[in-house]
């Protein structure tokens, strides 16, 4: 598998929170108080299990704590090791899956902060998502609208399964406040785990659950599409991350010939879903989910009629690949170019300012 | 262009349609509100019978959650899969320019001197014509 080009910008990587300890600081007094008069824990999804072999690649976890928390070694492994021009890190702490609004609210604000101080402050090649509390949609845009200030953050974070299918009126503050300031929505893998990870029920293994995911980005984009959201916000860039991408033409397909029997209960939708995917969403390449043969994966590439979907990330530290084959065969070099550079600078009009 | 009888203005009163053979072909004549319209009777999906769909009205939205409701009773859903088509044009709703089916004129005359393949001409009435 090819590298990525030097001068990539890599779309999804993940810093980690150490340990709550490191966010008191950045907590308000009441919320400092409460996280020890209560006695909160960590706050770690099962989402990623650090026993699990896809949450660190070998050569890339620590000794102790956890991969990824280390600004030397991200520097070292994943912005020195790739040779990349700007990262984008998006951190997964269990912001979203508190039950308070309020809380849920305080931690976005302090993972926020946090970010900016220990990791942005302190290496100019990262940017970073904004996370926020879709608990309370409007505490959401507040927060976007708050960090939005700062121009290093250039894209807005969710999790893929929240409470409701995310492309339900309730979120809408969310992508308002996302679009009113110029910001993607990055949807990545993951759950508040207010349902089952898939539809037909809790599964038993952890295979079942990562597999189920570009399910859930599937209901989701579904979701999106069919609730109006860019017919609502037509600005409005979502990216889809570690949500695979083999299956987006074809269950495209299967949506729009539904589409077209059912095109009058949702007259907003006035397109076919895959002409509006292709204007509004693009997609992470790690992990990869396409054919091995890279013959098929060209000819899968057909299948999304565009050249502009597909973004390159490392998802470092997450172990998908060995050195820095991040790149399946089968893209060539013409297409490299376009998922590592060009197609980033135009989903993330910020690092198109910071490059010219 | 020709020309033909299809039906008896009172085998088709205002809300309905028949389907009738004319010099070969399937026509679809729907009698909305006193107006004539044709189409080929054929879904140009599968071929399914336009003449047996259900007519709505044109929902059209500026906006999600915006139902403007016009032309009631002039789009036909094809009984198969549900595609819509406009009476008056024969165009599909979803993809207008490339899916389609043909449309026809349609006139209400007296018949005199024309043949009628379907229909018993009496010398009395008035009959709904196709013209292609």
């Amino acid at each position: 598998m090819p590298y990525p080009p030097v001068g990539a910008i890599d779309c999804d990587l993940h810093p980690a929170v150490p340990s709550i300890k490191a966010l008191l600081p950045y907590l308000d007094d009441h919320w400092r108080d409460m996280v020890i008069q209560r006695g909160v824990h960590e706050l770690d999804s099962i989402s990623y299990p650090k026993n699990a072999p896809i949450s660190a690649r070998p050569d890339w976890k620590p000794e102790v704590g956890k991969a990824g928390q280390d600004l030397v070694r991200l520097r070292k492994e994943a912005l020195d090791g790739f040779g990349t021009k700007f990262a984008i890190c998006n951190c997964l702490y269990g912001v979203q899956l508190l039950y308070t609004e309020d809380m849920a609210y305080a931690f976005a604000r302090a993972v926020n902060d946090w970010i900016a101080t220990e990791w942005l402050d302190k290496e100019p090649r990262l940017r970073a998502s904004i996370v926020v509390s879709p608990q309370n949609p409007d505490y959401a845009a507040a927060e976007i609208d708050r960090m939005a200030v700062d121009k290093r953050f250039v894209q807005v974070l969710m999790l893929v399964m929240d409470e409701m299918p995310l492309g339900r009126r309730r979120y809408w503050p969310i992508y308002r406040a996302a679009e009113r300031n110029g910001l993607p929505v990055g949807i990545h893998a993951g759950s508040a785990y207010r349902h089952p990870v898939t539809s037909v029920g809790w599964p038993t293994y952890y295979a079942e659950d990562s597999a189920a995911q570009s399910q859930a980005f599937q209901t989701t984009l579904t979701s999106l599409i069919t609730e109006g959201v860019f017919a609502e916000f037509p600005e409005l860039k979502v990216v889809l991350l570690e949500s695979g991408f083999a299956w987006l033409p074809a269950h495209l397909w299967r949506l729009g010939k539904f589409w077209r029997g059912l095109r009058m209960e949702t007259p907003w939708v006035d397109r076919h879903p895959l002409e509006i995917a292709k204007d509004h969403v693009r997609l992470t390449i790690q992990p990869y989910d396409a054919p091995p043969r890279p013959d098929d994966l060209e000819k899968l590439i057909e299948h999304f009629d565009s050249d502009e979907m597909l973004l390159f990330s490392s998802d470092y530290p997450h172990w998908h690949y060995e050195g820095n084959n991040a790149i399946p065969d089968g893209i060539s070099r013409a297409l490299q170019n376009k998922i590592c550079y060009d197609n980033p600078l135009a989903t993330y009009p910020r690092l198109k300012e910071a490059v010219t | 262009m020709a020309k033909h009888i299809a039906a008896k203005v009172e085998d088709i009163p205002p809300g309905t349609r028949v389907s009738v053979e004319v010099a070969g072909r399937k026509v679809a004549i729907f009698n909305v509100d006193g107006e004539y319209f044709g189409l080929r009777d054929a879904c140009p999906h599968m071929g399914g019978l336009l003449s047996e769909g259900v007519v709505i009205g044109l929902v059209e939205a500026n906006k999600p959650g915006c139902y403007n409701y016009s032309r009631g009773g002039e789009i036909v859903r094809c009984p198969w899969h549900g595609w819509e088509f406009d009476l008056r044009t024969g165009k599909s709703r979803f993809d207008p320019k490339r899916w389609k089916t043909h449309s026809y004129d349609i006139e209400v005359g007296d018949g005199k001197e024309m043949h009628a393949e379907t229909v018993d001409v009496s010398t009395e009435g008035d009959y709904v014509i196709v013209k292609f």
